[in-house]
């Protein structure tokens, strides 16, 4: 009998290990229309790290653990074109970098999340209407995992893209915290 | 009617070579195999009978069997031919493969993407450059030259009735030359497992004769017809203000983007989603609305907007001639 439930155990803990690989592909929170939407950038600026943020209305939960949703993500990270400005694994270019751990509008997801669908001052454009708001939880995931936040057993092992470790990668010890310089005497 | 994919049906001289050598490897192989069965019933039939009684064969230890030598020196020596035959004819048939003339050929560049194919005929005036997706025409008699990428993970580009496989590799570019030498409309597949809708990877191949063939390319160059009634109008606006101009390029337009099959004519293809559902404007609808329930894991989200909504972009849609 014991060895009968210890047995039910093992394939319990099994299965819900399956949630790092599972597919969500059919969701009900795509768009639910495709009329232009007005795009409004908020009176944030920079540097609150997420203060003043308002809460956001989303149907969806965002799942940390699931690996398919982040390499989603890092594909439509290049399709999109964020790459364009955040630089190609993040390192930043004409927009901020992704990979370090300061984050102008909050890290959390639906702080992320708010940043892609309203955009932010000085040049993030509002991506609302533009992308399904499952790919832009993929995005959430993926751009998170690039400075080390994504759960350690759902970020990859290895990445698709060519020529070393890409942040997103687990082999990478998270970010350090950042420091201000101390101002040259 | 359903386009033929078939090895054994060629229609081009490529394809005609690889049957060639398929007919003689089956025929040589179904002689040897016979050949064997036959020795087989003959060593049966007369082999000594022995009965329970009978003491065990001992002749062959004290003296070697005569004939032994001779039949197994025979069989080696007609094994090596049949070999040497078979390794003879498969040389012959790469040397035909790789010299068919390639004098005044097509061009075109072949991308596999999961699960599409994009086509761009190249030319040497860049305006006169196009793409497509799933479909390809090529003009009988002519060589057609096709260069073979790919942007995500190996695909194999293969119309059986034309030419063997080539995979599309990233990173590379492999071409493969064939010629169709009679009209004709034939199915291309992917042979490389690319991934959850490998099966769902075909394309149509479209043999007719030059007149024709330029006709159509002469209309693939076309950018995409204004809209003129209403309801395709919206269905323009809603395309380049939503998620469709994300991944989409309708030449003409303001969507650019190469990241999902060219809609430029999409109403002129025989079918969607790579093969996989025929192009009517009710299956159109159903697969905006839902691409996950026709094709699992196509790179295309789902869009749950009003029904008017839908109905207004296939109309635009179904314009796109």
């Amino acid at each position: 009998m014991s060895r009968a439930i210890i047995a039910l155990g093992a394939v319990a803990l099994l299965l819900a290990a399956c949630d790092r690989e599972e597919r969500k592909l059919s969701h009900e929170s795509t768009p639910a229309s495709l009329t232009p939407q007005t795009r409004q950038v908020g009176e944030l600026q920079p540097g609150a790290q997420g203060a003043g943020l308002t809460e956001i209305k989303t149907t969806r939960s965002f799942d940390p653990s699931n690996a398919w949703e982040m390499s989603q993500g890092e594909r439509l990270f290049g399709w999109y074109n964020c790459a364009g400005c955040h630089g190609r694994n993040g390192g930043g270019g004409m927009g901020p970098a992704l990979m370090d751990d300061r984050w102008l509008y909050g890290d959390k997801p639906d702080q992320v999340f708010q940043t892609i669908m309203e955009g932010r001052p000085n040049g993030m454009p509002s991506f609302k209407g533009r992308i399904p708001e499952d790919q832009v939880w993929q995005l959430v995931a993926y751009v998170r995992s690039m400075s080390g936040l994504a759960a350690t057993n759902a970020a990859p092992s290895r990445t698709d893209s060519t020529g070393g470790l890409a942040p997103s990668q687990n082999q990478l010890p998270s970010a350090q915290p950042y420091t201000k310089p101390e101002p040259k005497p | 009617m359903s386009p033929l994919h078939d090895a054994l049906h060629p229609a081009g001289i490529q394809a005609a070579h690889i049957a060639s050598l398929w007919w003689f490897t089956v025929v040589l192989c179904a002689v040897v195999f016979v050949a064997i069965l036959a020795a087989l019933f003959y060593a049966l039939r007369h082999a000594p009978r022995a009965d329970a009684g009978s003491l065990p064969d001992m002749a062959s230890m004290d003296r070697p069997e005569a004939r032994t030598e001779r039949v197994v020196v025979t069989g080696v020596v007609l094994s090596a031919i049949g070999l040497l035959a078979l390794l003879g004819a498969s040389v012959a048939t790469d040397r035909a493969l790789a010299t068919m003339p390639l004098e005044n050929a097509v061009h075109i560049e072949v991308v596999g993407n999961q699960w599409w194919w994009a086509m761009n005929y190249d030319d040497p005036d860049p305006s006169r450059i196009f793409s497509t997706a799933n479909e390809m025409h090529i003009p009988v008699g002519r060589p057609v030259i096709v260069s073979l990428k790919a942007n995500d993970v190996i695909h194999s580009f293969w119309v059986p009735n034309l030419h063997g496989k080539k995979d599309l590799i990233p990173g590379r570019v492999n071409t493969i030359q064939l010629r169709a030498d009679k009209a004709g409309v034939y199915r291309g597949q992917c042979a490389e497992f690319c991934g959850l809708q490998h099966a769902f990877m075909a394309f149509t191949v479209v043999a007719e004769d030059d007149a024709k063939f330029q006709q159509w390319a002469d209309a693939q160059r076309k950018p995409a017809p204004e809209p003129t009634d209403a309801k395709a109008k919206l269905g323009h606006d809603l395309f380049m203000s939503g998620t469709c101009m994300m991944c989409h390029q309708i030449q003409g337009t303001t969507a650019n983007a190469r990241k999902a099959p060219d809609l430029t004519h999409i109403a002129s293809r025989p079918t969607l989603a790579a093969g996989t559902l025929p192009n009517d404007p009710q299956v159109l609808a159903a697969w905006i609305r839902d691409p996950q329930k026709l094709k699992p894991g196509a790179q295309m989200p789902a869009h749950h907007v009003p029904d008017d909504e839908i109905d207004a972009l296939v109309a635009y849609l179904e314009t796109l001639k």
